[in-house]
């Protein structure tokens, strides 16, 4: 073997260990930061990684776009039917006066809340744009409790990281990280348009995330589960986890 | 010196060659990647489209209102009316994954491309049309040429015409830009922290809209480029793009 290979092998060494070494701090940092998202692995989790930590260091105390009044939809589309379940009809048929929203997990005070316990909050309205990830939106007034109050009066404990919130539609529940769950205009939603939320909105509680798309809006909320990973909750269907784009 | 006796032995096991690559190794490296990723954009748009294949002006729309047109094409959606009697299975899972993969590979790629266009200053040679080009008598005559399918002269096989330089310049710098904007304007998130993004399109559902229509632009390019690289010699053309090698003298057999 000649000098310069042997030169070239061993720059080429330090520099394949520099680059690698650099990737694992960049790993690292990139995960103490909130910048991984749970759905990194696989095929597109590098895409998935990047749209998720560029969008996260970018908007991390943005505000979602709010809108006057005149711009609210005369139309907005309800989609998908209502909640089948018997204990659905039931809960409708009483106006939903028995409707209780359970916040549970890595919380000090797990707590299990009523629609006019969580009325009696301090409420928060906002025109915000709701996009679904098919192409469609509109534009409304929703009016709720913020969702980091909530979190607040029940105490999460310091190694949450993130909120699972549950739909009484078995099956389908979603999850957000901490920058999203404490947003001020991430909503528990009960309210729309000067009225209480129509069930074709998810009424009578809707959790509703203006930074995401209209999926991670799940309708129908009766449980929160603060926790430190998502193991125990795959996501539904093969949809990505984050959906700011 | 062994060093240089073993540099003089490694040149000489390099065979000489005498004329440039027509097309540098970034050109072309460059070339490919984007190439599989504007299929795979393709792709998975058009997946995402098939489940709303309607379109708006301004910042809202849906089912409920009136569209500025819709595609005549059956959609993915039970909720959508096409007039179809059937629905198609919902793709837009791995499409949405696909399509933001590719769009990163796609912009990476193209940031790679513009610095060392740039630095060594490919634009500047290559893309940029002379100035005594730019006149319309030189315009006209270059386009009466390809209206009348003259085939290119020998010189055209180792630069650009007027032409090919305006819609190469028109396709790397206005119409890609344009698809990553609006791309990225409909996104909720870069909305909220650049709302600018958006609103110089006049809403989400225009930032939408012209992001197909750059779809449409973008695909007419690609299917005049192939129909060029035919008329010009697909073997050795294609030959260039990928080893960088190219004969002149042998287009047109």
């Amino acid at each position: 073997m000649s000098n310069v290979s042997r030169r070239k092998l061993i720059t080429t060494g330090l520099a394949a260990t520099a680059g690698v070494s650099g990737l694992a701090v960049a790993a690292r940092l990139a995960d103490r930061y909130g910048l991984i998202p749970p759905d990194h692995g696989g095929f597109y989790g590098p895409g998935e990684t990047l749209t998720y930590a560029a969008q996260r260091l970018l908007t991390r105390h943005s505000l979602a776009r709010e809108f006057p009044r005149s711009q609210i939809s005369a139309r907005p589309f309800a989609n998908g039917k209502p909640p089948q379940g018997e204990d659905f009809k039931r809960l409708q048929a009483a106006g939903f006066a028995n409707w209780r929203l359970a916040v549970d997990g890595m919380v000090a005070h797990p707590a299990s809340l009523s629609l006019a316990e969580l009325r009696s909050h301090p409420s928060r309205s906002q025109i915000t744009h709701l996009a679904c990830e098919e192409g469609w939106s509109f534009i409304a007034e929703w009016i709720g409790v913020p969702l980091s109050h909530v979190l607040n009066v029940v105490g999460i404990l310091p190694q949450a990281k993130y909120v699972v919130y549950f739909s009484i539609d078995r099956d389908w529940w979603d999850s957000v990280d901490m920058a999203d769950a404490l947003h001020p205009q991430t909503l528990l939603t009960y309210g729309m348009n000067g009225g209480a939320l129509p069930v074709g909105h998810g009424g009578p509680l809707r959790l509703r995330v203006p930074r995401q798309l209209g999926y991670k809006n799940v309708k129908y909320i009766t449980r929160l589960t603060v926790t430190d990973s998502l193991k125990a909750f795959s996501p539904e269907g093969d949809y990505a986890w984050y959906a700011g784009i | 010196m062994a060093d240089a006796a073993a540099v003089r032995s490694l040149a000489s096991a390099v065979p000489t060659t005498t004329t440039p690559p027509r097309h540098s190794a970034v050109v072309r490296v460059t070339h490919w990647i984007t190439a599989v990723c504007f299929f795979a954009l393709l792709v998975s748009g058009v997946e995402i489209v098939i489940s709303h294949p309607r379109f708006y002006w301004g910042e809202a729309g849906n089912v409920l209102t009136p569209s500025l047109f819709k595609l005549p094409i059956p959609a993915s959606r039970p909720s959508v009316p096409t007039g179809y009697g059937f629905v198609l299975p919902d793709q837009n899972g791995w499409s949405r994954y696909l399509h933001f993969q590719a769009a990163w590979v796609a912009v990476l790629t193209g940031l790679l491309y513009i610095v060392s266009g740039l630095v060594t200053r490919h634009f500047r040679k290559y893309l940029l049309p002379a100035g005594s080009d730019l006149t319309w008598r030189a315009l006209s005559r270059v386009l009466a040429n390809h209206l009348r399918f003259r085939p290119p002269g020998e010189a055209e096989a180792w630069s650009y015409n007027v032409l090919q330089r305006l819609t190469y310049l028109f396709v790397i710098f206005v119409l890609f830009p344009l698809m990553i904007w609006t791309g990225l304007a409909m996104s909720p998130a870069i909305a909220s922290a650049f709302p600018v993004t958006v609103t110089v399109f006049g809403g989400q559902q225009s930032a939408r809209t012209i992001h197909f229509f750059g779809t449409v632009f973008l695909v007419l390019f690609l299917l005049v480029h192939i129909l060029m690289v035919c008329r010009a010699g697909f073997r050795n053309r294609t030959r260039a793009m990928i080893t960088g090698r190219a004969r002149a003298q042998k287009e047109h057999p």
